[in-house]
């Protein structure tokens, strides 16, 4: 069951300062309205993985990392490779985050990430079939968050891409029905660049990237996903509150404007290895 | 996803002899359960769901209670034999994504503040899915909440969007929600004027979320009339009874 979240308190003059300083458009940590975090991305920092990427959005940390395996397609897709997205909120990462069974919000953020992925097409699934009905790659992207400070799902999304985007597959020879793992490994092609953005709604004020303190202090958010061609592929409201339709209109547009500009920065070292 | 499906018909309508911008036929009926505080039943097309409301009561472990506000509890449950496979009765991820984006749906609406140390649930049981089983569920439950005479600041009527072989359609079949290239669940208070439930999958451009978004006003409109229609001829039948 879905149970109204205790949100942690933040206090009254920290929230009356927060709201104080929106209506003069500026924020806590210095920042306008609609600028990111500072944002890093490291490439391959697990070995082991066939791909994976660390990346830090302020003091919001994830790392995420590929693991490549070979399964039985699914029956309605016997020509498709596997792709399963898992968010793990480690409890080191914050006091709110609470060893044991997925929370709902861990769910969400991976089935929120996985739409991300799976609906841009950024992995080709057809190209992972090794026997068709048989043997087909699975990929699965485990999100590991390692410091809370808010926007978990714009971070997830560019760790996820850039862990991708490092990602080698080994190759399979194929004898009748039996495959035989090779030496050698290609590179995971991506067919596109989604980055998402998420928009923290406080009174009649918006913001993008909402850090931690903002997040709680907020109604409600609203993730909006957005391709390399400016379509859009994800979007999910999270939290109670009303958006206007005028409100979220106006995200479509400003989401093409600032993820542009997302994009250059988080995928740069990926668009420039290519 | 091999074989090509056709989503419409020469003659341009739908798989299910539908307009683009027509809902299936929808029929909702209030208090129809007897334990229940409150309950609602909906068939839309081949949706069958039904919600029911118990509470406002005491929030037993104490520690999961607010002390200035009722909690919500919401599940969304899919019957084993409402799909063509039959669904494992666990919760599923999607299940649980879903009782979440639901309760944050009925969260604004619902004046909490009146209630405080309490909680109510909230369940919600698809019989048979058809597609936009969330959006139908949705607007069964605030039926059934505003049936257990709990406060609310409105009702809220929501209703799938999308898009099939480019065309931007409204309340999406199964057929459609599988193979059309996208699904925008919305949940829309026209009194109002706010979105309380938007979620996505598919590509649309912003143009066409534009489109699908106007359709949803509309369809969600027609729904919330009939949602009206169906609490007014709840409780003219308990006046006769009386």
């Amino acid at each position: 069951m879905s149970v109204t979240e205790q949100r942690p308190i933040i206090s009254k003059l920290e929230k009356q300062e927060l709201y104080r300083l929106l209506a003069e458009g500026k924020r806590v940590d210095g920042r306008s309205l609609f600028q990111h975090r500072n944002l890093s991305v490291q490439l391959g920092y697990i070995e082991k993985a066939e791909g994976s990427a660390l990346v830090e959005l302020g003091n919001t940390k994830i790392l995420a990392a590929v693991k490549v395996g070979v399964a039985l397609p699914f029956a309605d897709t016997p020509n498709e490779g596997i792709l399963i997205v898992n968010a793990e909120l480690v409890p080191l990462a914050s006091p709110v985050f609470e060893p044991g069974p997925p929370s709902e919000e861990s769910i969400s953020l991976a089935r929120y990430v996985d739409r991300s992925i799976r609906e841009s097409k950024t992995v080709d699934l057809s190209s992972l079939c090794i026997v068709p009905g048989r043997s087909v790659y699975s990929l699965y992207i485990d999100l590991y968050i390692l410091d809370y400070d808010g926007n978990l799902i714009d971070a997830s999304v560019i760790a996820s891409v850039n862990a991708l985007g490092t990602t080698m597959l080994p190759k399979y020879s194929v004898e009748g029905q039996n495959i035989k793992k090779l030496d050698e490994s290609f590179k995971l092609e991506l067919k596109d660049y989604p980055v998402s953005l998420t928009y923290a709604f406080l009174g009649d004020k918006y913001v993008v990237d909402p850090c931690l303190n903002e997040e709680y202090a907020s109604d409600f958010t609203v993730s909006i996903t957005v391709k390399s061609d400016d379509r859009f592929c994800a979007i999910q409201k999270n939290g109670g509150g009303m958006l206007s339709p005028k409100s979220f209109l106006d995200l479509l547009e400003k989401s093409i404007t600032l993820g542009k500009e997302l994009r250059r920065v988080a995928y740069s070292q990926l668009v420039k290895n290519d | 996803m091999g074989e090509k499906i056709s989503l419409f018909k020469e003659d341009g309508r739908r798989t299910d002899g539908r307009a683009p911008d027509e809902l299936r036929p929808i029929k909702i009926k209030v208090g129809v359960l007897s334990n229940a505080q409150g309950s609602a039943y909906i068939e839309q097309g081949k949706n069958k769901i039904l919600a029911a409301v118990y509470g406002p009561k005491e929030a037993l472990p104490k520690h999961i209670s607010l002390p200035d506000r009722c909690i919500l509890r919401c599940r969304y449950h899919m019957a084993p034999f409402s799909t063509p496979e039959r669904k494992s009765p666990a919760p599923s991820r999607r299940e649980i994504e879903l009782s979440m984006v639901i309760r944050n749906a009925l969260e604004p609406l619902v004046m909490t503040s009146l209630f405080p140390r309490t909680v109510i649930d909230i369940f919600i049981e698809v019989l048979q899915a058809d597609g936009g089983t969330r959006c139908a569920g949705l607007t069964a439950a605030v039926l059934a909440l505003a049936d257990a005479g709990i406060p609310l600041r409105g009702l809220t009527a929501a209703c799938a969007v999308g898009k099939a072989e480019g065309k931007v359609i409204v309340d999406l079949n199964d057929i459609e929600d599988k193979y059309g290239e996208a699904d925008m669940p919305i949940a829309y208070n026209p009194t109002l004027d706010g979105i309380t439930l938007i979620q996505m999958d598919g590509i649309m451009s912003k143009e066409e979320i534009e489109q699908a978004l106007s359709l949803a006003i509309t369809a969600t409109q027609k729904i919330h009339k009939m949602q009206v229609d169906a609490l007014k001829e709840r409780f003219s039948l308990s006046r006769r009874e009386v």
